[in-house]
């Protein structure tokens, strides 16, 4: 599918006699997003020059959704004076897909404070979304004041615990995760044992060609524990998961997308809709980035996945704000 | 001499602050029970990291961050609110010990008050 080959990395993951026809190939391009596509048991990670186009071309797509994250309603500081304005953009992008969202998965930081008026905002925005329903997990910011209380009333109807919980689409198993809860001094992200029991429960009846969707707000790959960019306990979760075929995880919290691809797993950061974050380790701090003018919107945007009729491909794309709508 | 007009509590509050950029540094400051210590929030650390404070010493934060921090004990000994861009919160420690904190939204984020 790549029309650059030079830029094709083909990870092989056949060591087994497993069926794996329900298994997902991967392929992933350097800074803007990946592709996975299931193709005859081999998980494939490209690196793409140009055609991200065929991935975002919605009309063999059995399952479509969006990812967003980290809207911080609220924040008015130098790197985005306009959340709301953003946000905004990011909603007409998702209404201007030619086919409209199954539904869409917020990776958290709904808001910057946890205030009532900041979820006011973006509850009314979302609204203006064309999409099915939209299923959250909670950031840092969005727990700051009474441990999530308000944040689980608004959008975390029906979930466990701090507000996880795991539904079925189209064949593949979608698990929303916690891991902004009872952070430890010096630590990272956390899961904490309950979360973890409950994540091992969920899984045990699962055949081992399921495809799975994990999305969490701090990454559950360790991006850059120096600035907290990781969860401490996420090996624990991820040993869960090893037996399947194709594990995509998706996350938010360090506003820029990254990717890795380790055995069957891939991970997957999204941006923000509201200002980006430096690189690891490349300023003093993970603080907020300021664009010089006019750039602000090609730091951010949105993550759009489809499930492939055709080839039962997976396709992850990233779209920033200030490029055109997918056609 | 500007130093021999300004009052005891800025002095000490000024020298903590010239050490700002070392938060491993332990500051000795305050011996004065009604003094007022200064630490600041400037990414992602808490400046200077560790403080040594008599009794009675009222310590301020200042969060100079554009995002959110807070000022939490793990023994909940103390915790502030939520603090935004500019925010300030002050404690005042009156028994001895050592008081270890972070920030709960970034749990990196560790400091020290050494209370004697």
């Amino acid at each position: 599918m790549a029309d650059e080959p030079k830029d094709v990395i083909v990870h092989d993951h056949n060591r087994d006699g497993v069926d794996r026809r329900g298994f997902l190939t991967c392929m992933a391009w350097a800074g803007t997003g990946l592709l996975c596509a299931m193709k005859g048991g081999v998980l494939e990670s490209f690196a793409m020059g140009s055609a991200p186009e065929r991935a975002s071309g919605a009309k063999g797509a059995e399952l479509a959704f969006v990812q967003i994250s980290d809207s911080h309603m609220g924040f008015n500081k130098a790197a985005n004076p306009d959340v709301a304005a953003t946000l905004q953009v990011a909603i007409d992008r998702i209404n201007a897909l030619p086919v409209a969202p199954d539904f869409v998965l917020h990776t958290g930081d709904i808001t910057h404070l946890s205030k009532t008026q900041e979820f006011d905002a973006v509850e009314q925005m979302l609204k203006g979304l064309r999409a099915g329903p939209i299923h959250y997990v909670p950031g840092e910011h969005d727990v700051l004041s009474d441990s999530g209380a308000e944040y689980r009333s608004r959008f975390g109807k029906g979930s466990l615990g701090n507000g996880w919980y795991s539904f079925d689409q189209k064949g593949v198993h979608f698990i929303g995760l916690v891991n902004v809860m009872d952070l430890k001094a010096g630590g990272l992200g956390q899961l904490g044992h309950e979360q973890l029991e409950w994540l091992e429960d969920d899984l045990r009846g699962l055949k081992s060609s399921t495809p799975i969707v994990v999305f969490a707000h701090i990454p559950l790959w360790s991006v850059y524990p120096e600035w907290g960019w990781g969860t401490d306990d996420a090996v624990q979760a991820l040993a869960y998961l090893r037996r399947f075929g194709s594990v995509t995880v998706l996350n938010g919290h360090i506003h820029q997308t990254l990717q890795k691809v380790e055995g069957n797993v891939t991970f997957h950061t999204a941006m923000s809709t509201a200002f980006p974050q430096p690189a690891p380790g490349t300023a003093p701090s993970p603080g907020p980035l300021a664009m010089p003018a006019g750039k602000l919107r090609s730091v951010l945007g949105i993550t759009d996945v489809k499930l492939m009729k055709r080839n039962h491909a997976l396709a992850v794309v990233d779209h920033s704000l200030d490029s055109e709508p997918a056609s | 001499m500007r130093r021999a007009i300004v009052p005891l509590i800025a002095l000490l509050s000024l020298e903590v602050l010239l050490l700002a950029g070392h938060p491993a540094r332990t500051v000795r400051a305050a011996s004065d029970s009604s003094a007022k210590v200064a630490v600041t929030i400037d990414n992602f650390n808490f400046t200077p990291g560790t403080i040594t404070v008599s009794v009675g010493t009222t310590v301020v934060w200042t969060n100079k961050d554009d995002v959110p921090h807070n000022v939490t004990n793990p023994d909940k000994e103390f915790k502030s609110p939520t603090l935004d861009t500019g925010e300030k919160w002050e404690y005042t420690f009156k028994k001895a010990g050592t008081f270890e904190y972070y920030c709960t939204i970034h749990p990196k984020m560790t400091g020290r008050v050494v209370v004697q």
